[in-house]
């Protein structure tokens, strides 16, 4: 009996293919940064910054309609040091995985920290993105390689909550 | 026992592709004019209920993303079904009764066109001894139409007059997909999907979002609100295993109906999940109405929101009341393969 006979059970994956679309606001998040710009969105109540945007204000379910040119430096929000290798992921470990908060945003978005030895990153510490070359940029935030410390005086974490109301 | 109507309810325009648009884009316009028609905030709401199918957008807890589209601080209390908003109207009913809420929103998306929506309802089927056959939604209800035919209660003629009555009843529905009706010829001549049903039978691949907020009869005095009550709601499944229904009948829908109690002659509007032709005639039959009477807004044949079309059914027969232009209604509204769970819907008007 050959190998495949003494199965008892037969493997059926099953793939479903879909095309995917980003929504409005955040289409015209990722043109923007295609071309080197980072754009977030304004709350017409609450006034708070989203990047990326969603399109939408989760806190007062209004749509989000201004558009807001954020720079490519802000500080670390939060950060974890990564030890185990991710499949595919070309980076090798220990890396450190962190919470970027740009200035002028209130929420912040997952990205890598460079540049630094991994016991010298902190909370609060000022950060700026390290750019591929432009000839390499696509509709994608990996347009931006990581982010790399600036030197500069470090953030009150106590000034990176949500808002104050 | 507490009263408890519907107050307001919004749908989107349907389309075949929503383009660019995604989940929260749709929900936002619905859920923004059920509040400004009725005149209240998500302040006002106590209980917050959606119902969606996250294999549609193909990521895990997608439905939670669709809460961007509402007002969620301060903190809210809210809940999911994966399943038509029907349900969710179904548990915040539950919940008002249990003196959980006062008035609640409910709300139910689908963008069915990013992906093959006959492969992806495949994967709502019983995993063990039904999905891995991978039979899609079209093939189930042309075995259940195929049963019809062979027990002599489904002719041709009948689905064509479904198609028909769908198509020019649309018309009149701002929100419905504008179906072409094909003629008699064009109809025997059209393309077999999965025998006997042509591309004609079966509803449009549809994208939208409806919402929908109901409130107690203190709440309607309190806000000014003017309800159509729920006089009586229930829900019934028949077995998830094909082989033992008798896809001749709908079985949960003639016992709700024997337990509602109610006189099918007395009742002015009569809308119905019906997403094939077969089902038209199927349920037209159990409702004791003709094909051209069930279905005044058109139905899912012009207009097929996943996991919103059986709350548009309700909500449907609500404007009808609304308006007064009827003054009893019956809603339907299925879930699963060959109509295997149903919720019905019984609407009155304060006479």
């Amino acid at each position: 009996m050959d190998k495949a006979q003494e199965k008892d059970y037969f493997e059926s994956l099953i793939s479903l293919e879909y095309n995917f679309t980003a929504g409005s606001a955040t289409t015209r998040f990722l043109e923007a940064i295609a071309k080197g710009n980072i754009v977030g969105q304004k709350c017409p109540k609450c006034g708070a910054v989203y990047v990326p945007p969603r399109g939408s204000c989760p806190r007062d379910g209004v749509p989000t309609l201004e558009e807001i040119q954020l720079p490519d430096y802000g500080c670390i929000e939060s950060f974890t040091v990564v030890h185990i290798p991710i499949p595919g992921n070309p980076i090798e470990p220990p890396f450190v995985s962190a919470m970027i908060r740009l200035d002028g945003a209130n929420i912040s978005f997952l990205h890598l920290i460079q540049e630094i030895a991994l016991e010298d990153i902190r909370i609060g510490m000022r950060v700026k993105a390290v750019w591929k070359p432009e000839t390499e940029w696509t509709t994608s935030l990996e347009n931006i390689k990581w982010f790399k410390p600036t030197g500069e005086v470090d953030i009150n974490p106590e000034s990176l909550k949500f808002i104050s109301s | 026992m507490k009263r408890i109507g519907i107050v307001g309810y919004s749908q989107n325009k349907i389309k075949r592709d929503a383009g660019s648009a995604n989940e929260v884009e749709l929900i936002m316009p619905v859920v923004h004019k059920v509040l400004e028609t009725t005149n209240l905030t998500q302040s006002h709401i106590d209980f917050t209920c959606s119902g969606s199918c996250d294999y549609l957008q193909g990521a895990a807890f997608a439905f939670v993303e669709g809460l961007n589209a509402i007002q969620t601080y301060p903190p809210i209390k809210e809940s999911h079904v994966e399943m038509d908003a029907a349900w969710a109207l179904y548990e915040s009913y539950l919940r008002i009764l249990s003196g959980e809420a006062e008035i609640a929103l409910v709300y139910g998306f689908g963008k069915s066109s990013p992906g093959n929506l006959d492969q992806i309802m495949s994967l709502q089927l019983d995993p063990y001894y039904v999905a891995p056959l991978s039979p899609d939604r079209v093939n189930l209800a042309g075995l259940q139409a195929n049963s019809m035919m062979k027990a002599g209660i489904l002719t041709r003629e009948e689905m064509y007059l479904a198609i028909s009555a769908a198509s020019r009843n649309g018309l009149n529905n701002p929100n419905a997909i504008k179906i072409d009706n094909p003629s008699w010829d064009e109809y025997l001549m059209g393309e077999i999907v999965s025998s006997p049903l042509t591309k004609f039978d079966c509803s449009p691949v549809s994208d939208g979002a409806s919402a929908m907020i109901i409130a107690t009869e203190d709440a309607c005095e309190k806000f000014n609100l003017s309800p159509v009550w729920i006089d009586k709601i229930g829900h019934q499944v028949d077995s998830a295993n094909l082989g033992f229904r008798d896809l001749t009948q709908v079985k949960p829908v003639s016992d709700l109906l024997e337990k509602f109690k109610i006189d099918l002659s007395s009742i002015d509007v009569i809308e119905s999940h019906t997403q094939f032709s077969h089902e038209v005639v199927l349920l037209s039959k159990i409702f004791n109405c003709s094909i051209e009477e069930i279905n005044p807004s058109g139905g899912p044949l012009v207009g097929n929101v996943m996991m919103a079309a059986g709350l548009d059914a309700i909500g449907h027969t609500f404007e009808k009341l609304q308006n007064h232009s009827a003054k009893t209604g019956l809603a339907h509204a299925a879930s699963g393969p060959c109509l295997q769970q149903n919720l019905l819907a019984y609407l009155r008007c304060d006479s």
